[in-house]
Formats: C-alpha cells, sequence, structure tokens
C-alpha cells in the first residue's frame, strides 16, 4: 500500500502519522530540530525557511496550546501564519472538510496544520490533494481524534534523546488513558522505529485498546509492577469525560492506582525522567510533588516542541 | 412469449444440473430442457454461446435508493429478485409503504421487488407495525433492517406475534449497546488507527438472546449479515438443534477484512464491520459448506457521504452488479464449483424465502441469468447502473459478466 507521507522519492510531504515512517526520517527531523534550538535562543529568532509561504493552522478541535506552539514555530521559520477556528465559521455553515480546504487552496495556502476530531482525517486531506494534483500544498497532523500527533511523539522522541542519548538501552513506560490517546499511539511508534527495545503500557484494561502486543508493546495493569527499573515515564493526561462513564469509578481510585507519586516514582531508575504532553492534571494522573520535581522534563518538552515543528514544517514544505 | 436459449452451459444447483443443453421457455415458465417441448416454434432465439445459463439471482439485501436505477443495476447484475429491507426513508413501517413499493417495481418490470415490513414503528424497537397488514401489501417477512431491538421483552412480543401468523422475523444481530459508539472490529486494526471498537461479543450476545427467543417460541428467523467466526459457531449450533433459524453473509465480507482499512479508507467502513481474517475465513466456510446464504447488502452510498473521516463516513457499498462477480471470486479462490457458487446466490436465498424460484426445473419460473464466466471488465463508476458508485473494489478487474437477464420469461436486460 502506498505510504501517502511520502513522495515518490521516499522524502516526507506529509507529516500524518509516525507509524510506517523509517528510522532515518525520523532521525532527520530530530536533527534538524536540533539545529533550530540555537534560533530559539537568538534576539531575533527567525530563519527565512519558510519566507513567503503560508501556513495554516486548521484546528476543527479547540487547542490554544498546540495552536500556539504551531504557530510560534511557523513565524520562527518567516512564514505568514492564518489560525483559522473552523468550529465558529464554515463547518457550522454546512461546509464539507474538503470543501473548506478546495477554498484555503484556492488561497494559495502552501501548509495545513490540522486538528481534527475524526481519527484520519488528515489523510482525507492529503489524499484530496493528490486527487487534485496540488502535490506543493503539505499538511501536518496536529491531533486527529484518537489516532496519532505525530508532532507530540517527536517532540517526546526529542526530549528523550536530549536526556538519555541512545535509544537503544531504554526501558519507556506509558501511563494512563492510552485507549483514547493519540500521543501514546504516536509514542509507541516512534518508540520502536527508533529501536527502544522494552516499550510498557501501564493502566486498567478499560483504557488500554485490545491487542496492544501487536504494537510490540508489554502491558501492566499493577504500576508498582511496570514502573520497576524504567528510563522514561510519559504520563497520559486523563479526560474529565473518563470518569462519568463506565470506564472507571472516580478521580481518587485513579489516582490511588495509577496516579505518578514520589513513592511510585522511586521505583523507577534514580535517573528516570517524567514526561507529559499538557495539561496536566494534578492530584489526578500526577503528583504536584513529581510535576515539579527535579527528575520532570514537562516544561522543557514544550520548549522541544517548539523547534520539532520547525523542523517537521522546514522538511515538509521543503521537499 | 417461446423463447429458446440455445448453447450455454445451463447449471441449476438446486437439481444438479450442470450440461451444455438448450433451455426452453413458454408463457414466462421453463417448458423443458435439452429437447423441444411438443409443438414448441421459438418465436426468440438467445444464443449462449460461451455462456453459463442459470436461475436468475436472488439477494436477500439491497436498497433501492432511487428504485429505477436500482432496479436496472439489478438485472444488469442478474439479480432477478431482491429483497429490501425496511430502512429507507421512510422506514416501510406502513401497509400503505409496502403497496405503493410493490406497484412502482411492477410499473418498472426489471427485478421483482420483495419487501421487508419494518417489524417495528420506525424501526425504533418498541411499537408493533401492522404486520397482516404490511404481509397483504407484499411484505415476505419482517425485519428491523440494522437497527437492533433494544428492548428485549419488544423482541418476544415481537417474535410472538409475528409467530402467531406463521411470519418469519428478520434480524441483523448487533447488541445496540456494544455497538452504538463503535466504527470498526475491535481488533488490532482499530487499536493502531485509533477507530472505536465494535467487539466480536456485539454479534454473538444478539445471536444468544435470539436464539433463546426462537427456542421459547418458535418464531422462524433469519439472520443477516454475520460477520464473525464466534456468530457463525452460535448459528451452526441452533441449526444442529433444529431450531428454525438461517443466515446470510455479506459479499464483502467473505473477501476483505479490517486490514482492507488501509489508510482509514471509507469504502471499507461496513455495518456489521469488517473483522479478522480468522472471522473472515469461518465465514467462507459456512457459506461454503451451505450454513449461509450470500447477499450483496447493496447500500448505495452519495459519493459526498464517503468524502468524509473514516468515523464520519456512511457505511455499505454498492452490490448488486458486483454480487455476481464477487461470488465467483470467492468461490475461485476455494476452488468451488461454479454449480456450488451459484447456489448460494440462487437456490439458498430461495430456500431462505420458502421460494419455489431459484431453479430452473420444468414449471419454474423462467428468472434467468446469462452471463460469461469468463469476461473481464473494470469497476468503474461509469461501468455501474447503480447510483451508488461506492465500492472498495473501484478500479479493479471482475470477472464475470451478464449477458441476459430475464424475468418471467421477458427480456429485462441484455449487455
Amino acid at each position: 500500500m502506498h505510504n501517502p507521507q511520502l513522495n515518490k522519492d521516499g522524502e516526507l510531504t506529509h507529516l500524518l502519522s509516525v507509524e510506517g515512517l523509517p528510522q532515518r526520517i525520523l532521525t532527520q527531523i530530530l536533527d534538524t530540530a536540533e539545529s533550530f534550538m540555537e534560533v530559539s535562543a537568538r534576539d531575533v529568532k527567525k530563519v527565512p525557511l519558510l519566507r513567503g509561504k503560508s501556513v495554516f493552522n486548521l484546528f476543527f478541535e479547540n487547542s490554544t496550546r498546540t495552536r500556539t506552539t504551531f504557530e510560534i514555530a511557523a513565524k520562527r521559520l518567516s512564514a505568514d501564519v492564518i489560525n483559522l477556528d473552523i468550529n465558529k465559521s464554515s463547518a457550522s455553515k454546512g461546509e464539507t472538510l474538503l470543501d473548506t480546504i478546495d477554498n484555503l487552496v484556492a488561497m494559495h495556502a502552501n501548509l495545513f496544520v490540522v486538528r481534527h476530531a475524526s481519527s484520519g482525517a488528515p489523510y482525507l486531506i492529503a489524499e484530496h490533494l493528490q486527487r487534485i494534483g496540488r502535490d506543493d500544498v503539505h499538511v501536518v497532523n496536529a491531533g486527529d481524534g484518537r489516532h496519532a500527533h505525530p508532532t507530540q511523539g517527536l517532540l517526546d522522541m526529542y526530549t528523550i534523546r536530549h536526556y538519555k542519548k541512545d535509544f537503544t538501552q531504554l526501558r519507556v513506560a506509558i501511563v494512563g488513558d492510552i485507549l483514547h490517546s493519540r500521543v501514546a499511539r504516536s509514542d509507541i511508534h516512534a518508540l520502536t522505529t527508533l529501536g527502544v527495545p522494552e516499550v510498557r503500557a501501564i493502566g486498567p484494561e478499560t483504557l488500554l485498546p485490545k491487542h496492544l502486543d501487536k504494537l510490540g508493546v508489554h502491558v501492566f495493569h499493577d504500576m508498582n509492577e511496570g514502573l520497576k527499573d524504567v528510563d522514561v515515564i510519559i504520563m497520559l493526561r486523563l479526560q474529565n469525560e473518563r470518569m462519568t462513564g463506565a470506564l472507571l469509578p472516580s478521580a481518587g481510585e485513579y489516582f490511588r492506582h495509577y496516579g505518578l507519586t514520589p513513592q511510585k516514582l522511586a521505583l523507577a531508575s534514580p535517573d528516570a525522567i517524567v514526561m507529559h504532553p499538557g495539561p496536566m492534571n494534578r492530584g489526578v494522573e500526577i503528583h504536584s510533588a513529581v510535576a515539579d520535581g527535579s527528575q520532570a522534563v514537562i516544561l522543557p518538552q514544550v520548549t522541544f516542541g517548539i523547534a520539532v515543528r520547525m523542523a517537521v514544517m522546514s522538511i515538509v514544505a521543503g521537499n | 412469449m417461446n423463447i429458446v436459449i440455445e448453447n450455454g452451459r445451463v447449471i441449476d444447483p438446486k437439481n444438479g444440473v450442470d450440461r451444455s443443453t438448450s433451455l426452453f421457455i413458454v408463457d414466462g415458465k421453463v417448458a423443458a430442457l435439452g429437447e423441444a417441448p411438443a409443438g414448441f416454434t421459438a418465436e426468440q432465439t438467445i444464443d449462449a454461446s460461451g455462456c453459463v445459463v442459470c436461475p436468475g439471482l436472488i439477494d436477500l439485501g439491497a436498497r433501492l435508493n432511487s428504485i429505477e436505477a436500482e432496479l436496472a443495476a439489478a438485472v444488469a447484475g442478474g439479480v432477478t429478485s431482491v429483497v429490501v429491507p425496511p430502512d429507507a426513508d421512510p422506514p416501510l413501517d406502513e401497509p400503505e409503504l409496502a403497496d405503493r413499493l410493490v406497484h412502482r417495481a411492477k410499473e418498472i418490470r426489471k427485478a421483482r421487488v420483495l419487501p421487508l415490513g419494518a417489524l417495528t414503528l420506525g424501526l425504533k424497537g418498541e411499537r408493533l407495525a401492522e404486520l397482516v397488514g404490511l404481509k397483504k401489501a407484499g411484505c415476505v417477512a419482517f425485519s428491523q433492517a440494522k437497527a437492533p431491538v433494544v428492548d428485549t421483552e419488544a423482541l418476544l412480543r415481537a417474535m410472538e406475534y409475528a409467530n402467531t401468523f406463521g411470519f418469519a422475523v428478520w434480524l441483523q444481530p448487533q447488541d445496540h449497546w456494544l455497538s452504538r459508539n463503535g466504527i470498526a472490529h475491535e481488533g488490532e486494526v482499530a487499536s493502531r488507527l485509533g477507530l472505536a471498537g465494535i467487539p466480536v461479543a456485539a454479534e454473538t450476545i444478539a445471536i444468544a438472546t435470539i436464539v433463546q427467543l426462537v427456542r421459547d417460541t418458535g418464531c422462524r428467523v433469519h439472520l443477516t449479515r454475520l460477520s464473525s467466526a464466534a456468530g457463525v459457531a452460535l448459528v451452526k449450533a441452533a441449526r444442529d438443534e433444529g431450531l428454525p433459524v438461517t443466515c446470510d453473509i455479506g459479499v464483502h465480507h467473505l473477501l476483505l477484512t479490517e486490514n482492507d482499512i488501509g489508510f482509514f479508507n471509507p469504502h471499507a467502513r461496513f455495518c456489521p464491520p469488517l473483522r479478522a481474517q480468522n472471522d473472515r475465513l469461518a465465514l467462507s466456510t459456512a457459506a461454503a459448506s451451505g450454513l449461509a446464504a450470500i447477499c450483496s447488502d447493496h447500500t448505495p452510498v452519495a459519493a459526498d457521504d464517503k468524502l468524509l473521516p473514516f468515523g464520519e463516513a456512511k457505511a455499505g457499498a454498492t452490490g448488486l452488479e458486483v454480487l455476481l462477480p464477487l461470488t465467483l471470486k470467492w468461490a475461485e479462490s476455494l476452488k468451488l464449483s461454479l454449480s456450488d457458487a451459484l447456489a448460494r446466490i440462487t437456490s439458498a436465498p430461495a430456500e431462505v424465502l420458502g421460494l419455489e424460484s431459484g431453479q430452473l426445473a420444468q414449471g419454474a419460473v423462467a428468472d434467468i441469468c446469462i452471463f460469461d464466466p469468463e469476461a473481464n471488465w473494470q469497476l468503474t463508476p461509469e461501468a455501474l447502473k447503480s447510483r451508488g458508485k461506492n465500492s472498495p473494489w473501484t478500479g479493479y478487474m471482475m470477472t464475470g459478466k451478464v449477458k441476459t437477464t430475464l424475468v418471467g420469461g421477458r427480456i429485462v436486460y441484455q449487455a
């Protein structure tokens, strides 16, 4: 099956998912991001790589944080950035997703950053662009349904590489609501592609997708067991709406079993790092003492995220 | 009109006929095979050289959103009888609606239409529809289409009432609660793509409930569109027990699995969902062994309703014109004989419906399909008469092309 993210030369033309990308492309993105870290430290935080190009932030689902980091990244690449909050405009007038895309292409959009509540929506856009012969317009997935959040996955890899250097000796645990998490899926594919020998998923059965083992993941229901000797802990956000159904009894019981406390953190390797894609629910999935502790690298993740998004946008728009 | 179909390979699975011979039609009925009946003079001769002459296909499930186009599609696909589920707009829950559908189909004079009446008003699973009135208007059985009856007591009463009059009830086994949020088989692919899953238990729980109610009421039940190996096993056990239960499988489920979703292909969205490879194999075995009939589950979907993210796209595929070639493709993969393959779409569905058609015995109604089993054609939107151009097979080559279709001894389609 043709991978719609790659052009005929095997180069990245859209970033839709980490799945199916070869290690060399992931490494290229991380290396490029590293070169951009220095830009953000300058007085004039700009490089002219996307000068004259238009980046459209198409957010069909609200997310101030992710949209802001993409906006900053695009501006540091000297692109023109247009933010569209689709919830409030065309969708309510009955315009279809692809009609919206056609209109924006007619306005000479060069790159779409897409956030959508339905898994696969960015694929639909990428395939449509191919069908109408616009391989000069690119798509970056900023989170689709439960499917993927590849730039978050990549910034997590950047963070891990920054602190741990080598992927091939690591134990990484992902804790929490993996079923509904696009971040977890992107992390899992990125970790396995980059050669992490042991990826663990920790959570109750109600929050773990079926057949996780097929993705090369070891499943744990007991957090104390799952955290033993891990080098990296990725905590996931637990959405409030998960509390109202039959998935979990209460935030309190969840925190007792799957919240990251200093006691549980002590089971991990002494130099383990703690990550979180944000925004955090303190007291639900993570104890404040851990979130603010010396092992947390949650704020550096945000900083790295801008460099990684610069890297992704410059690579896809350059190919 | 007296018609002779010459030089064809006549296959009549029900009666074990498979030989090159002539078929004679008098007054809309099969008059003889081989030798012309006494005093027969052909008013029309159809040359079926290189072709198979078989009973017209009976499709146990096809939606006729635009009735003229879809009935033209049916006969172009060799389908001479179409069972129409009641999930039209409005649902077929009043005798007048059934009456109008039957009347309209007769005017169009293409395939025969066998409507399923709604079991409950508005298919809501609450109040019974007027089953006797619907039956008089031409409904052949009663169904909820794809809408489950959530209230088990309502289902029990509906089956008791239907059984009072000897009516059959057709149900798609899918538990409401386990399927309401799902969009794909709860398996590896759904986990990978982040699609909400529908577990196999949605099907097995519904079958277990229905089978128990059959046991209690004696109501004749036909289970539509099985999707899982575990579901097949439950139906087989019920049959072995001697319960009046039959089942069918949509032809796409014999050939496709969850893996065909690929990168969110909305044309691989079905209800019930495409399941895993072991499920597909069990369905295939069920169809090959005669446990299940095969149907198209023809569901025309407008292009705009498929050009959406997977979870928002409407489920279903066009089917009437691919039922024959896809059944042949399936049979070829199992090395089944042509006769065994055709039985699944002719005599087996006739048996489900309790009809005399689906065969070519002397005196049988002359509903006949003549097709070239070797002819290849490419599935393109233009190649389809149906308004439903939605297919996971678009661009693929199909083998088996219908040349002529007769309904009641009248030519209703000629390629």
